[in-house]
């Protein structure tokens, strides 16, 4: 478990302007619990990368105290710190790999780091992290022969060499491709299930929180404006903030929508389904019982991580509009009425 | 043969090779303790820099005005300064080994710059990739920033090496032996012609064979 007490970070900016401060981080308490893939999204400059790279005190904290399992790591010494290390893999949005080693060098440098000398002991281990990012064939080759994607697979090899608990990950996805990002995404969730890792993920796409994560921060000038499990927060976004990454997801102009529904009569509500309820045959069934018409203004149907979910925008005219409200209630949807 | 012999008749070939082997044994000798010397010297210029791992405005600035002042003295000048201390460290100011102390000298600087600027053409996520792994100083110098450096540390070896080769000549002027001491003496002073050909000709093919060398080791290191 990763947790924050009121932690805070001030970059103090030398040279020119010296004496600026600039403040990143607003205090902040964050519990993350082990072995959750735990999203933190917010625009950039928010202070996402600040706040990761305060874990394991790539920045060092203002103020405040964040624990690990219980260890104040903000109270580590230089030696304590190094060994802290060993236990919290990181990757990064642009790979950082050495272009002068090998991929299996590149694996094995954090074995040697932590002074791992047998060579037969080195040599297993790469084997056994190549094949688990399915890049067994390219032990031998340098990253500048590689894809962008494998790439992320030598960095993420990398990050779990000397066996991390924790695996911190700054936009690792946002220099792929959708296709190459899916697949990256997909390799994280599996070894976070295989290994019982507790994964830090930074984006600034929905996209990835939704398909990836268990539970969600969204950040906004240096602040965490909301955060609670994926589904609450996807699904009904209370701060400004996080509807426009909601709304930017699903590719939705709110002014453009609002101007649409305008144009349409009777009363507008919306649906939303989560879990088993989405595939149920609702609308047809509260349509016949109370006689009311229904269109579909808009809709999305996609899984939150594995699970279902659909949110249906509808208009209703004509029959017993209120009754159908009441269906709508009892059922196991969530229902806003829009107008 | 009897062409050759006519067309360079002042050239005595037992001097040439004696010549060439001075120059060569002063490039290699300067060489290899400019290496050694500026290596480290360029790492500590890096690691003192601003916003680098050990940031130290004092140590930068001193090292710095060191280093320019080193190279803002025109060679000549720095061989004939340096006369005494030679003495001291060669035991003579005279032949090959009274040549090095004045060559390390010159190049050392020089190099050590170049050094710091390979260093700083290392993408800072290599560090950091490498602090994140629990690496210590020791460990991010020595296991990531100088492998990942390479091949700016050969070109930077090239072109001293080859800053060398005109030093050297120069060094002729005080005695030092060596391929460009025979042009000046032979093809400058006494006019002949035939042995200033012969040894721009061999410092050029010298000159050229560093850099092809140099360029080779740069494209095997870059990994590309
Ligand atoms: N090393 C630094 N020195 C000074 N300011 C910094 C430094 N790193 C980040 N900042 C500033 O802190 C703020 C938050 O940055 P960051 O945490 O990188 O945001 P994000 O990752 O969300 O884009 C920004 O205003 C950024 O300019
Ligand atoms: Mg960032």
């Amino acid at each position: 478990m990763i947790e924050f007490h009121q932690v805070h970070k001030t970059y103090r900016v030398a040279g020119k302007r010296a004496g600026r401060e600039i403040p990143a981080l607003q205090p902040t308490d964050l519990r993350i619990e082990s072995g959750q893939i735990f999203g933190l999204i917010g625009h950039s400059g928010a202070g996402k990368s600040t706040l990761l790279r305060l874990i394991n005190r790539l920045e060092e904290p203002s103020g405040g105290r964040i624990l690990v399992d219980g260890e104040d790591v903000t109270a580590l010494d230089a030696n304590g710190l190094r060994q802290f290390r060993q236990r919290v893999g990181m990757i990064f949005q642009h790979f950082n790999l050495l272009a002068s080693k090998t991929v299996a060098d590149n694996v094995a440098l954090p074995l040697k780091l932590a002074g791992v000398r047998s060579r037969a002991e080195i040599d297993a281990r790469v084997a056994e992290l190549l094949a688990r990012v399915g890049l067994g064939d390219h032990a031998k080759k340098y990253p500048a022969q590689l894809s962008g994607g494998q790439k992320q697979r030598v960095g993420i090899a990398r990050a779990l060499a000397t066996g991390p608990t924790i695996l911190l990950c700054d936009e690792a996805t946002s220099a792929l491709d959708p296709q190459t990002t899916a697949s990256v995404l997909q390799l994280l969730a599996q070894i976070n299930r295989e290994l019982r890792l507790t994964i830090v993920l930074i984006t600034h796409e929905m996209d990835v929180i939704r398909r990836v994560c268990d539970r969600v921060a969204v950040m906004d000038a240096g602040e965490i404006v909301e955060q609670g499990a994926v589904a609450d927060v996807f699904l009904h976004p209370q701060h400004p903030t996080t509807r426009r990454f909601v709304l930017e997801a699903e590719q939705v102009d709110e002014d453009e929508r609002r101007d649409d529904f305008a144009q349409v009569p009777g009363r507008i509500l919306r649906l939303t389904f989560h879990g088993e309820s989405t595939y149920a045959p609702l609308l047809g069934k509260v349509a016949r019982d109370t006689g009311v018409d229904y269109s579909i203004l808009a809709g999305r149907i996609d899984r939150i991580r594995e699970t279902p979910y659909g949110q249906l925008t509808l208009s209703l005219v004509g029959g017993d509009i209120d009754a159908a409200l009441a269906q709508f209630r009892a059922a196991d949807v969530h229902l806003e009425v829009l107008r | 043969m009897e062409t050759l012999a006519t067309l360079f008749v002042n050239v005595d070939w037992y001097e040439i090779w004696q010549a060439t082997l001075d120059t060569l044994l002063m490039l290699g000798g300067s060489l290899l303790f400019t290496v050694l010397l500026g290596l480290p010297l360029g790492v500590l210029l890096f690691l003192s820099g601003p916003r680098q791992l050990f940031d130290n405005r004092p140590l930068y600035a001193l090292l710095s005005l060191v280093v320019n002042v080193l190279r803002s003295l025109p060679f000549i000048i720095l061989l004939i300064v340096m006369i005494p201390f030679t003495v001291l460290l060669a035991g003579t100011s005279l032949g090959v080994a009274g040549a090095i102390p004045p060559l390390v000298v010159g190049a050392t600087p020089f190099f050590a710059r170049l050094v710091e600027t390979a260093l700083r053409e290392v993408d800072r996520g290599i560090i950091e990739a490498t602090q994140a792994m629990g690496a210590t100083t020791r460990q991010i110098i020595l296991d990531a920033l100088l492998p990942e450096a390479r091949p700016g540390i050969f070109a930077a070896i090239t072109v001293t090496a080859i800053t060398l080769v005109s030093y050297t000549a120069m060094a002729g002027v005080v005695g030092a032996g060596g391929l460009g001491d025979l042009a000046i003496r032979f093809g400058y002073q006494r006019f002949q012609t035939d042995v200033m050909v012969v040894t721009v000709i061999l410092l050029l093919v010298l000159v050229q064979v560093l850099q092809s060398i140099g360029d080779r080791l740069v494209v095997h290191f870059s990994r590309k």
